[in-house]
């Protein structure tokens, strides 16, 4: 096991190569420049030109190129041009934030999910598995950014449960935390659920047409035995598939649930960090993303593994 | 046996059920200012950009030497006065004793040296400044003084000016920092001290106030007079969503939003508590530029066929919905401010059938027009579709190109044909005060490929200016500024679109909130 994590890691070194390489490139060729931001209206092109190479913005592309990557190998991942503050600090900052966001909508959708999903398959054809289906395509057609005004109009502005806004970090305590991460995690999770009830439906549907099933069945196993331990176990793989498939669209969720509800988080820290051209921020953060899908994406091919035996690599 | 029973499972669905409250609130003490600025603060010092948003942190933190009232009159602010020779050839402008920054140190006059010099450095009013400057020194700890090669009766209303760049004093360690680096701390002799451990770039910044402070005697009058901080601590919170913002003022989470949309003013407006109010009494200044270096545009009957047929109207009901909040203003200098007298201005009749008779007497050869348009700027969205509908009736070929701002300033600075990246008409904005004096208004001057976008060239307008520097009165100002104007609706650089007037919403528990052209904490009460 442990030979084959070193060699996914290893193989992991070019993917993020090629990613380093195509978002420097996207950003060089890009339109848009932070210089123009900076300087103002007022500047005169001579004052644009001193700005730029004072940030050392004027260099060729490979000069700029070779730098950023010697940086990258030293783990320095540059400063950001306006805020002055290192990449890594930048992060850091937003990285809590985030992840918070990533777990409770994880934990969220599959504590809804795949028990929507099981029951579905196991009344299928049934009111309880269309309605199943039916919140489905309801969340897989509904825009993110609707669910979240509708849910905050309702429980922030309207009932005045939850705050509307804002992100308390874990140390000022669980409450607080929690509450500002409700509304945003079921925003999020809306969809996710939604994919995960599919997919959990179709996998036990397939499951529970295997002879095994009906064997237990015929054994006398209490219903909810044979559900839950043998056709869930054996219908996990294409779930923990999609649900690791699914931490790509979070992250792009994330963007416009962070946006919606003000959260201080690496989506935010992209879309802002974009519009400003603030090209060390962008490709520290792009990097940092791509390097979390690749080892999650691991992660994923080690846990079939466990869930199911005869798989080996 | 299973892990979790039913009556857990229910009572942890309750738990999670019950109303937590609002954390946001107990965050901070009852006497706090939750202030939504109009963007994040995302860099820290107001002379490196020129952004509102470090213009108005800018104004918390320092201090200036003079100051605009409300008539835009120049009073003293960190200077106590100031003498003049009879030649007019040196003013020596002394300090108010007992000012201190942040960090404990005096005030001292070689720190406004250093901290003139910088802003001079960045700025087009300080640039004119220095260039009439033979020397400027610091004589004593409190007295620094201008050597001047001319009389220059500006120089107090240079620094004075109230737009981005504004001539803010730092400690001189800070003023000496190359200017087109930023500084590394946020130290001035402001009213209100940055809490830079409380800095979270994209969602927080917190402002103490400063004990150590002296308000000046007078009352407060535009952003002149005493600075009296009433609130001892001032938060902004960064909301870029202005739905969600509004939501976080209804619910009591934050006071005061300094702007908001105009399809979420009715909600403010229906709502107990809640006032909705302008900050800006003259607004914001509006315009659609030419590029007059590429044709059709190099043409200034093409312009002036596109100056006549602006409806302002049009513009100004798309940008802001309710009449209550803009104003039409056919004049180069912002109506309202000294110096506007709209000469010339007859000719913006809104007549579409003479302008489409002039557009055919002009050089136009049916070549499509290349109209950039920001969609990210809220004010900004919607002209770029006015304009393409206005052009195409005109009888004119249009590419509208929207895109982001950033890409926009970037496409903008491009000299070049629009066939290799060049454009014909982008639009902009300013807060009034930038645009109400020949030293700062960029629009109207006529240097060509060195000036500012659009490049428009202008030996007359350029002589003007240089008479109005050396005008002896006001009367003589007002005279050239007249002129100016008439010879900008003969010249047509950019076709003013009227000011807009943007909506601030404030919870009631704020008091005093007053007007000026950027949202100014003392004074107020929560």
């Amino acid at each position: 096991m442990l030979g084959i994590i070193v060699r996914r890691l290893v193989a992991t070194i070019p993917v993020m190569a090629v990613v380093a390489l195509c978002v420097f490139s996207l950003l060089y060729f890009a339109p848009g420049d932070p210089v123009t931001i900076i300087a103002g209206d007022q500047a005169s092109p001579a004052d644009v030109a001193r700005i730029r190479a004072t940030l050392g913005l004027d260099r060729p592309f490979l000069v700029r190129l070779g730098d950023w990557t010697w940086r990258i190998l030293q783990g320095d991942l540059g400063t950001s041009i306006f805020t002055n503050i290192p990449v890594t600090e930048l992060i850091a900052q937003r990285v809590q934030p985030t992840l918070s966001l990533m777990l409770v909508t994880l934990a969220f959708a599959i504590a809804i999910a795949v028990p929507l999903g099981v029951a579905a398959a196991a009344t299928a054809g049934s009111v309880v598995d269309r309605s199943v289906m039916a919140l489905a395509v309801l969340g897989f057609s509904v825009p993110v950014f609707v669910v979240g005004y509708v849910l905050a109009h309702v429980f922030a502005v309207e009932l005045g449960w939850l705050p509307v806004q804002g992100y308390t970090p874990i140390e000022r305590g669980l409450g607080p935390w929690f509450a500002n991460l409700i509304l945003p995690a079921s925003t999020l999770g809306f969809v996710y659920v939604a994919l995960i009830a599919r997919v959990t439906r179709a996998a036990m549907l397939d499951v529970l047409a295997q002879d095994y099933v009906r064997t237990a069945r015929a054994k006398g196993l209490a219903p909810r035995a044979v559900l839950f331990l043998h056709a869930l176990k054996n219908a996990a793989v294409p779930i923990v598939t999609v649900i690791g498939m699914g931490i790509a669209l979070l992250i792009g969720g994330a963007v416009v649930t962070e946006t919606v509800f003000a959260i201080p988080g690496l989506g935010r820290l992209t879309v802002d960090a974009i519009l400003r051209r603030d090209y060390p921020v962008i490709q520290g953060v792009v990097l940092l993303f791509s390097a979390v899908y690749v080892l999650m994406n691991l992660a994923i091919d080690l846990l079939y593994t466990l869930l199911d035996p005869r798989i080996r690599y | 046996m299973p892990l979790i029973t039913r009556r857990t499972a229910l009572a942890v669905t309750a738990a999670a059920a019950m109303p937590i409250g609002r954390p946001a609130l107990a965050q901070s003490g009852a006497r706090t200012l939750r202030f939504v600025p109009q963007s994040d603060l995302a860099a820290l010092d107001p002379i490196w950009t020129t952004g509102y948003v470090v213009r108005n942190h800018g104004y918390m933190v320092f201090d200036t030497l003079y100051a605009l009232d409300s008539a835009f009159r120049v009073r003293p602010q960190m200077a106590a006065g100031h003498e003049v020779t009879n030649d007019g050839r040196t003013c020596t402008i002394t300090l108010r004793a007992g000012l201190r920054f942040h960090d404990g140190t005096p005030v001292l006059a070689r720190d406004c040296v250093a901290s003139i010099r910088r802003w001079a450095a960045r700025d087009g009013f300080g640039q004119t400044l220095m260039a009439h400057t033979d020397e400027l020194s610091a004589l004593d700890d409190r007295r620094l003084r201008f050597m001047l090669k001319a009389p220059f009766p500006l120089l107090t209303q240079a620094l004075g000016k109230l737009s981005s760049p504004v001539p803010f004093m730092m400690p001189e360690r800070l003023a000496t920092t190359d200017v087109n680096q930023q500084i590394r701390e946020a130290v001035g002799s402001g009213p209100f001290r940055f809490l830079p451990n409380e800095w979270r770039q994209g969602a927080s910044a917190a402002y103490a106030r400063f004990d150590a402070y002296l308000p000046r005697d007078e009352k407060p009058d535009g952003m002149a007079g005493g600075k009296h901080v009433n609130v001892p601590r001032v938060e902004w919170r960064t909301i870029a969503d202005p739905s969600t913002a509004m939501s976080a003022l209804r619910t009591g989470e934050v006071d005061w939003l300094e702007t908001t949309t105009p399809d979420l003013l009715p909600l403010a407006s229906g709502q107990k508590g809640v006032t909705v109010s302008t900050l800006d009494p003259l607004g914001t200044y509006m315009l659609l530029r030419f590029n007059s270096l590429l044709p059709p545009f190099d043409d200034v009957a093409v312009r002036r066929a596109v100056l006549r047929a602006v409806n302002q109207e049009d513009y100004l009901a798309a940008m802001a919905g309710d009449a209550a909040y803009y104003r039409e203003c056919k004049a180069f200098f912002p109506c309202g401010t000294p110096l506007s007298t709209g000469a010339g201005g007859e000719v913006m009749d809104g007549r579409l059938d003479a302008a489409r008779e002039m557009l055919k007497a002009s050089s136009y050869d049916g070549r499509k027009v290349v109209v950039i348009a920001s969609a990210d700027q809220p004010l900004l969205a919607p002209v770029g579709e006015v304009t393409a509908d206005l052009l195409r009736k005109l009888g004119m070929q249009v590419d509208l190109v929207t895109t982001d701002w950033g890409t926009l300033l970037a496409r903008r600075a491009s000299q070049k044909p629009v066939a290799e990246g060049g454009w014909n008409i982008f639009h902009t904005f300013a807060v009034a005060p930038e645009f109400m004096s020949p030293a700062s208004h960029l629009g109207l001057r006529g240097t060509g490929r060195a000036g500012w976008a659009g490049w428009f060239s202008d030996p007359t307008m350029e002589a003007l200016r240089t008479d109005w520097f050396a005008a002896e009165d006001d009367a003589a100002e007002r005279r050239i500024a007249a002129a100016m104007e008439r010879e900008a609706f003969a010249q047509a650089p950019y076709v003013p679109l009227g000011q807009v007037r943007q909506p601030t919403v404030y919870r009631d528990v704020v008091r005093g909130i007053f007007p000026a052209s950027a949202p100014l904490f003392w004074n107020l009460d929560k």
